[in-house]
């Protein structure tokens, strides 16, 4: 059933071109959830369903955070004239793997006078959060764990949960820097929720739709980046401003600014629950940069341009999960690059860049946006 | 001014004060009672108008104890040395000079930590290196336990 | 749990006291500020210091003069070279040496160097303090160029020991001019690098521009002296007022601004740069032949009296202050040691900021720890 929920436009694919149809994934997961129907009954089938994209859903977290470990301290090395991790396989790619076994085996430092329910459940909050909005992200035609109609709704109300660990951790830290850090944290999370939240939007008013799926559909002729003009784009620069500050990146990382308090929220964790803020953090921006490419540059949808056919049946050709990985590590690289250029915010100039500038731009542009959709002057 | 011109002026104000001319700076020998009257009216006078005090080195003279300053004035570039000292060796107090160069604060503070030289006035004396069970190391009579120093 | 209920204070005017150090990765060293807070906005700085105090002023009282020198070396250790003349000049000026041509061009073109190489690493830091990593491996990669100009001649890297009483430890490296040219010619055009990394940032701007501001009357009073001094328009360039070495035969500006907040400051040490380049350029064509070292005597011996001098490092004015009692060491050394006066501002500059803030002007005063603690 949950697989099942592939939209009707989806659908029509069946009487595309064949690699149209190989790189459909919704035959795929409709064979099986109709082989399991079949076999059992429909309680179970869900069941297993669940197991099965949980497990997938775990196993691409792991694979997604350590490989993105590896991508930023490559991408920092290269933007610092440096070689990078270099040492342990090729080009290095198992360090944060060698990291990883470090970090499991290290010892976990009870706090003393810490309320210790709190400092132990706030790790997981904040993983779980990262979970949660994983299971909406299209990642490539049919392979969808869940299609909700309200999917961007969804992934916004999601993705904001993160901050009640990092405000757990801070809190039940018993530090004073974890303190001031998890404050940082709840006031920049809840400000920059709204840039989001509106930046996204601006798109839905132009998609006409809040899911995911006939987001990505819609863009079939034409990413929204382009579809959109000039609105479309400024919405896409403050998704990026305000998704990399709801992540806690630089040149947002206030909440966990080093030279200012030593390691924000998480000072006080070590070992594998260190680990996990850590690999929150590297799955946080994988979310928002997916979302940015499935909202604002296509998704899965490969890069069309109207009557150009020869071009568009090449670009075809490429996978979807390639497009839609490739276009996320695009985004991810952005990201990347200016957290390694600009020096780091103070927080009430991050808060005025938020209540003073990008709000009023936002509503502004959401405005713009209805008008021309009213119109008609998008393509 | 030179070293010279100074000496004079500072011994035109009052006939009591020692005035040597130094090596390279005058150098003043003050009584501890008179040292900060003579410091304020060195910052205020238009002619001499010493509004840096460059440093306060405390000095174990064997007998005394004893500070001294050079002030210099960023408008004329002349430098001139105060000293001062006092042969209690129990309770040495000088006047402070902080309410007349702010920069006296922390360089008083490290004479009382190295030397043991109280400052009256002074607003917030605190042991700056040490801590308050140390002994006064720049003193000559100070015996290290540990025997690191040997001369 | 009732005691812990107790001790939570219900006082709205309690303080929220944080300790940053003497383990902090912004202070630079063991530096302990005990910062009173409210809410971010810093009420009050106490800096507590003493964490790697070793007695320096105590140890020069029981060895010998050149055996000062080396630990001069270790108080601001990234203007060794300069710590090393102060002393080398006290006591060259005690006992009426005159030094040739060749030793003051050679002092000052490594005093030069040092310049360029502390203050390389001070902007690398700098731009670390505002979270701008990579600032950091731009300034060390191109301070490691003058370090192997060190290695070369002087045989270490950082703390070099180079200046003896009377010249110096060894005669230049045969490459040494050579890789000085070339090191002048490859950072004048990697400087405007880093004004494109960090000087021209907006957020740059907005962090640093009005923040700390510390008027001249205070520069002053306080005795902040060096780049820091130069930003709120105190003319105390040693260099200028009272040149020592070759100092008297180049010509460079003093670089002064009456902004006095921590982007002057930024941009004072910045232009300083420039200016260091254009004295060494001045002098590394023409160092005059002769001998390193002046011959000395076996044991060194000042005669009886006090003796100032006072030298230009990276930080400020650092001035020696011997007294000397005629014997073979002397009876009292002080170091008037600017970055220990340049902490004592911080108090004042840094109130009603927030604590980032506090974090940048601490990086814009530029201490160095062991030259506080001494």
């Amino acid at each position: 059933m949950l697989l099942n929920m592939i939209t009707a436009n989806s659908l029509q694919l069946v009487s595309a071109p064949w690699w149209r149809v190989l790189y459909d994934f919704s035959s795929l997961t409709k064979s099986i959830d109709e082989g399991l129907n079949n076999t059992m009954g429909h309680f179970w089938t869900v069941v297993t369903e669940m197991i099965i994209i949980g497990v997938l859903i775990l196993l691409f977290y792991a694979v997604i955070g350590l490989f993105l470990v590896y991508a930023e301290r490559k991408v920092c090395a290269f933007m610092q004239n440096r070689l990078g991790p270099n040492r342990i396989g090729p080009f290095g790619i198992f360090q944060t793997i060698a990291d990883l076994i470090k970090l499991l085996f290290v010892e976990m430092i009870p706090i003393k006078n810490a309320d210790g329910f709190l400092f132990n459940l706030a790790p997981f909050i904040v993983i779980i959060a990262g979970f949660m909005a994983l299971a909406a992200i299209p990642f490539a035609n049919g392979l969808h764990a869940i299609d909700m109609n309200i999917g961007v709704l969804y992934v916004i109300a999601v993705s904001s949960m993160g901050v009640i660990g990092v405000l757990l951790a801070g809190w039940s830290s018993n530090n004073k820097y974890s303190l001031i850090g998890a404050i940082r944290s709840g006031a920049q999370i809840v400000s920059y929720e709204l840039s989001v939240g509106l930046a996204l939007i601006t798109v839905v008013i132009l998609a006409g739709s809040m899911q995911l799926s006939v987001i990505v559909e819609a863009q079939r002729d034409g990413w929204f980046i382009f579809k959109g003009h000039i609105p479309a784009f400024i919405a896409f620069v403050i998704y990026l401003i305000a998704s990399t500050a709801e992540t806690n990146r630089g040149p947002f990382d206030l909440a966990e600014a080093e030279s200012e308090l030593t390691a924000g929220y998480h000072t006080e964790y070590s070992g594998i629950k260190f680990a996990f803020f850590f690999l929150a953090e590297y799955m946080n921006m994988f979310i928002v940069a997916s979302i940015a490419a499935t909202v604002f540059l296509g998704g899965w949808m490969p890069f069309h341009v109207g009557p150009w056919d020869g071009f568009n049946h090449v670009m075809d050709f490429i996978p979807p999960f390639v497009w839609y990985i490739g276009k996320t590590f695009f985004v991810i690289w952005l990201m990347m690059w200016f957290k390694w250029t600009f020096p780091r915010l103070r927080i009430d100039q991050l808060l005025t860049l938020e209540w003073k500038y990008l709000l009023p731009i936002n509503l502004v542009n959401v405005l713009i946006m209805a008008f021309i959709v009213l119109m008609g002057w998008h393509f | 001014m030179d070293k010279k011109e100074l000496g004079e002026f500072i011994k035109s104000t009052d006939q009591d004060l020692e005035v040597k001319e130094g090596i390279q700076f005058a150098e003043v020998t003050v009584p501890p009672s008179k040292l900060h009257p003579l410091a304020k009216m060195l910052r205020e006078a238009e002619q001499t108008q010493f509004d840096f005090l460059v440093c306060i080195s405390g000095v174990d003279y064997g007998q005394d104890l004893g500070t001294v300053y050079h002030l210099r004035s960023t408008k004329f570039d002349h430098t001139v040395v105060l000293k001062t000292r006092t042969s209690d060796r129990v309770h040495p107090l000088l006047d402070s000079v902080a309410d007349i160069w702010n920069t006296a604060d922390f360089l008083e503070r490290e004479v009382y930590d190295l030397l043991g030289i109280k400052f009256a006035n002074h607003p917030d004396l605190r042991r700056l290196f040490l801590d308050n069970s140390w002994g006064f190391p720049l003193r000559k009579d100070y015996v290290d336990d540990i025997n690191i120093v040997t001369k | 749990m009732e005691e812990q209920v107790k001790n939570i204070s219900t006082d709205e005017q309690q303080e929220y006291v944080i300790n940053m150090g003497p383990q902090h990765p912004s202070t630079h060293g063991v530096l302990r500020l005990v910062v009173s807070l409210k809410g971010e906005t810093v009420k009050s700085v106490q800096p507590h210091i003493g964490y790697i105090h070793r007695g320096i002023e105590k140890m020069c009282e029981s060895i010998t003069y050149p055996q000062i020198i080396h630990l001069t070396d270790r108080m601001d250790y990234l203007s060794a070279h300069i710590n090393n003349e102060a002393v080398c000049l006290t006591v060259e000026k005690a006992l009426q040496v005159e030094i040739p041509d060749r030793i003051k061009v050679i002092r000052t073109i490594m005093s030069e160097l040092t310049r360029i190489q502390s203050h390389q690493l001070w902007w690398a830091s700098f731009g670390m303090d505002l979270g701008g990593l990579t600032c950091f491996f731009y300034g060390l990669r191109d301070r490691e160029k003058i370090l192997d100009i060190f290695e070369e001649t002087c045989g270490s890297r950082m703390i070099v020991s180079y200046n003896c009483p009377g010249g110096v430890m060894y005669d230049l490296h045969p490459n040494f001019q050579q890789k000085v040219k070339d090191f002048i010619k490859y950072f004048r055009k990697i400087l405007p690098e880093y004004d494109q990394l960090l000087t021209g940032n907006v957020i740059f701007h907005e962090r640093s521009k009005g923040i700390g501001k510390l008027s001249l009357e205070d520069a002053i009073s306080y005795g902040v002296t060096g780049p820091s001094g130069r930003a709120s328009g105190f003319s105390c360039d040693v260099r200028k007022h009272e040149p020592y070495s070759a100092y008297d035969k180049v010509q460079f500006k003093e670089i002064l601004f009456t902004g006095g907040d921590t982007y002057f400051r930024y941009v004072a040490r910045i232009q300083e740069m420039w200016e260091s380049m254009n004295i060494i350029e001045q002098l590394i064509d023409n160092i005059p032949e002769g001998p390193y070292a002046v011959k000395m005597k076996p044991v060194i011996k000042l005669p009886e009296g006090e003796y100032y001098q006072r030298v230009e490092t990276a930080r400020g004015e650092l001035g020696a202050y011997i007294i000397s009692d005629g014997n073979k060491n002397p009876y009292r050394v002080k170091f008037r040691s600017p970055n220990f006066v340049n902490l004592s501002v911080l108090n004042h500059i840094a109130k009603g900021f927030k604590i980032a803030d506090l974090v940048a002007i601490g990086g814009s005063l530029d201490l160095v720890i062991p030259d506080i603690d001494r």
